[in-house]
């Protein structure tokens, strides 16, 4: 980088004279990295400290305050080999990683309670009771109440706080019966000793705690991890802009760290990251991530400019109207919140087996209570009966049912590209039967490339690419990757038009197809290309047009085939209607429909909505985020706008489409197991109440009972790793088709999507 | 039957000892980074630093 940054923004001062930057680092793997920046960073002056962690690719840097400036650090890791890039974390990570900590606090404590607890009662079970005074049982009895009042206390606090807030709002989740269960065992228990009874039940309340508690702490670790990795990604891709100062020095700075007002300077080929007003310059826009339109716009001084766009050929200096959290159209903004407030009534699984389940047991417990009175029995043992149904029917394994399949399948999607955004996502993704894409950028790739390479002379090419290659120019990006040229030769840059060179004593041109006064050759190839923008070499001899359009992702049709046999498909684009039907024709996509503004996509997803249909919409542009708001679900790539990112549900890695079906059919497995595990938990209920209801259950019964559900749900949880054994052949080919394409993956794909690579599984390690 | 009288305390007490240090650990945040800490128990890094280059 050429110009100095300003870094102020992501420093933080712990303690007096002591300056701290959180950084994301790029390709750390294992300790050998550790080894090499902690130490790198400690040899340099003034650095205090340095810690890398692992699992999110971060580093913590500590220095004197004053000591070095900022992009020291930087510089220094870049020297190590290892890009880093400056990070805010912010507010929400640090509660985020409280509310972490407390869970596994809380599953410390009901751990030693459940062992201490299990302790005393397998004694008991085992005979210790046998004495005939029942002292030493009682003595057991006190000092399990001992230890498990306590735990409960602090260990339940996380359920009791939940089922209080959901009571509050006069509806009931899992956490109602579960608070229920554990005070009425604890409450019975407690009684039970004091009229020198036999049975207790500390250990099943502790238990039931720390079964939960487990569940519990996982589901929280894989969503923090995955976001994490979704924030690290956001940091790597942060945009920056180069802001001129009053005394006309130029400096990088983070997007966050400028104001409206403020005058930024954008070079050719760059993403301009603010809106605002041109104050100098010329130049074409590639408008197509706001748009979905791909041809290029010219600008000059007086036009506005927006956030996400592309600026293809001249330098334009930009005053800012809005940067960081304004860049986006009024627009697109007020669609965003209506179809946010629509959606946000979506009850998920979870809940409604809760509200199912919940009224069943406590109407069950009600009818033995007055059944053992009708019977005849004191009211004192209806009431042990009855409290002993609630507490054998306290969901454990139907609290652990849902998010156990959560967790797993997440990491399976995360092994193969996508993340999710929310739990949730997997139910909703599960329950779509139309998928709507976006084409440029989604179905697309985001990078241009060259269309006409086989009409193309050899020698021509190779020239070109090495004109190219002196351009900052998307178009000429793409032919010089094309060419594969190395050497540049030496050009003069015309502003706006192109570059000239000489070769071999002859001038020669590469640039805008006016300019090389190519429109006669251009015609027929614009005709053949309708959706590619062009570009022209002149020779003396001859002009050649080159046609650049964004190819489909390398796997775009079989992906959009192996869809389409359990959904269906549309395509819905803010593209010119010729380049929208050519896509659609090559992937055999009969509906589509172009030329759309946000508010007409928004529209026609509320028709299909209207018709019945659970939309899955899969797209990039600002111009998508309300639509993939609206829909039912939604994923977007990584290479998506910002504003596009935070709406979906999902994101995909790297140039391949795979994910999406993965994501789909891993969605469909994940669902069945959930319902698979919630029948699995009934039909524990069904084996257990009767018992509890006729008064035979005991103790050891409830301890393994509960213990017995929650693993097997769990183990019926681990299936959620492959896709749905359903889907057959075609799944395995599928997947060995992914793996032998892997290696090249990894050479070919974004930037963003190899050095990051994550840990193979965000759960991984927590199955032990 | 006596000999409860020492061997419960006892048992309980082991436990809460490593229940203490189960919480001492998590709040100087020793499970903040599992996948390094399992890389830094193989690190050499305790040599002195002259050793290491050579």
């Amino acid at each position: 980088m050429s110009e100095a940054q300003d870094l102020s923004l992501f420093v933080r001062h712990p303690s007096e004279g002591v300056a701290a930057m959180d950084l994301v680092v790029d390709g750390v793997f294992c300790g050998a990295c550790i080894a090499t920046i902690e130490k790198g960073l400690r040899r340099q002056d003034g650095v205090r400290g340095a810690r890398v962690n692992l699992a999110s690719k971060r580093v913590t840097v500590e220095w004197d305050d004053g000591a070095l400036e900022p992009p020291a650090i930087l510089e220094r890791l870049e020297a190590l080999g290892y890009p880093a890039f400056p990070f805010a974390s912010g507010v929400v990570d640090s509660v985020e990683m409280q509310a972490e900590k407390r869970l596994l606090r809380c599953l410390g404590v009901a751990a030693f309670g459940a062992m201490n607890v299990m302790l005393l009662s397998v004694s008991l079970w085992a005979g210790a009771d046998s004495d005939p005074n029942s002292a030493t049982r009682d003595l057991f009895h006190w000092l399990s109440a001992l230890v498990a009042l306590p735990t409960a206390a602090y260990a339940g606090l996380p359920f009791f706080e939940s089922a209080a807030k959901a009571l509050r709002a006069r509806s009931l989740n899992m956490d109602v019966p579960i608070s229920l269960g554990v005070v009425l065992a604890l409450g019975m228990s407690v009684v039970q000793t004091l009229a020198h009874e036999r049975d207790a039940y500390f250990d099943s309340a502790v238990m039931l705690l720390m079964f939960l508690l487990a569940g519990r702490f996982l589901d929280r670790r894989m969503r923090r991890r995955t976001r994490d990795f979704a924030l690290n990604l956001s940091a790597i891709r942060a945009d920056r802009a180069v802001k001129l100062f009053e005394g006309g020095e130029a400096r990088e700075t983070p997007i966050g760290a400028i104001r409206p007002g403020d005058l930024v300077l954008v070079r050719a080929g760059e993403r301009i990251a603010v809106d605002g007003t041109v104050e100098d310059g010329r130049s074409d826009i590639d408008q197509s991530l706001v748009t979905g339109e791909t041809a290029p716009v010219a600008v000059s001084p007086g036009a506005s400019v927006y956030a996400g766009t592309v600026n293809m050929s001249g330098a334009l200096r930009v005053r800012v109207q809005s940067a960081a959290s304004g860049t986006l159209l009024d627009e697109v903004n007020g669609l965003l919140v209506r179809a946010v407030e629509q959606r946000s009534s979506y009850v998920q699984l979870a809940d409604r087996a809760a509200a199912l389940y919940v009224p069943v047991v406590h109407v069950t417990a009600l009818a033995t209570f007055l059944g053992w009175l009708a019977v005849g029995a004191g009211w004192q043992q209806s009431l042990i009966v009855a409290i002993t149904v609630l507490i054998i029917t306290c969901p454990c394994a139907l609290g652990l049912a849902v998010p156990a399949v959560q967790v797993v399948a997440a990491g399976a999607l995360f092994r193969r590209g996508l993340i999710l955004n929310s739990g949730e996502a997997l139910e909703r993704l599960a329950e779509a039967d139309t998928v709507v894409f976006d084409k440029t950028g989604t179905l697309t790739q985001p990078r241009p490339t060259l269309a006409n390479a086989a009409d193309i002379e050899a020698a021509d090419l190779a020239l070109a690419g090495s004109l190219a290659l002196s351009s900052r120019h998307p178009l000429a990006k793409a032919v010089a990757e094309a060419s594969g040229a190395r050497e540049p030769i030496a050009v003069e840059e015309v502003p706006g038009q192109g570059v000239s060179a000489l070769h071999c004593g002859e001038r020669v041109r590469f640039g805008s197809v006016t300019w090389c006064e190519a429109e006669a050759d251009a015609a027929p190839i614009a005709a053949a290309w309708p959706d590619a923008s062009l570009i022209a070499l002149r020779t003396p001899e001859r002009a050649v047009v080159f046609a650049v359009r964004q190819s489909l992702r390398p796997d775009a049709s079989s992906v959009i085939a192996d869809v389409a046999r359990n959904h269906e498909i549309e395509i819905l684009s803010g593209d010119r209607q010729p380049a929208v039907a050519l896509v659609a024709r090559e992937l055999g996509v009969s509906r589509f429909e172009a030329g759309l503004k946000p508010a007409d996509k928004i529209a026609r997803l509320e028709a299909l909505a209207g018709a019945g249909k659970r939309t899955l919409m899969v797209g990039d542009g600002l111009n998508d985020a309300p639509a993939l708001a609206a829909a039912h679900v939604s994923i977007s790539p990584i290479s998506a706008a910002h504003i596009a990112q935070a709406q979906a549900d999902a994101l995909f890695l790297g140039e391949r489409l795979q994910p999406v079906a993965d994501a789909l059919s891993l969605a469909a497995t994940a669902r069945r197991l959930m319902v698979e595990n919630l029948w699995l938990s009934a039909v524990y209920n069904l084996v257990a109440v009767p018992l509890a209801i006729f008064g035979f259950a005991t103790p050891l019964i409830a301890a393994l009972a509960m213990s017995g559900s929650s693993i097997l749900v769990t183990v019926n949880a681990l299936r959620a790793r492959s896709p749905s054994p359903l889907a057959g052949e075609g799944g395995r080919a599928q997947r060995s088709r992914m793996r032998g394409e892997a290696s090249n993956e990894a050479k070919s794909n974004a930037p963003e999507a190899r050095p990051l690579t994550p840990d193979p599984s965000p759960a991984r390690g927590e199955g032990k | 039957m006596n000999v409860l009288v020492y061997l419960v305390p006892l048992a309980l007490a082991l436990g809460a000892l490593g229940l203490a240090a189960f919480l001492w650990a998590l709040k100087h945040g020793q499970f903040e980074d599992l996948d390094g800490a399992a890389w830094r128990a193989i690190s050499d890094d305790d040599l002195p630093e002259e050793d290491e280059r050579s």
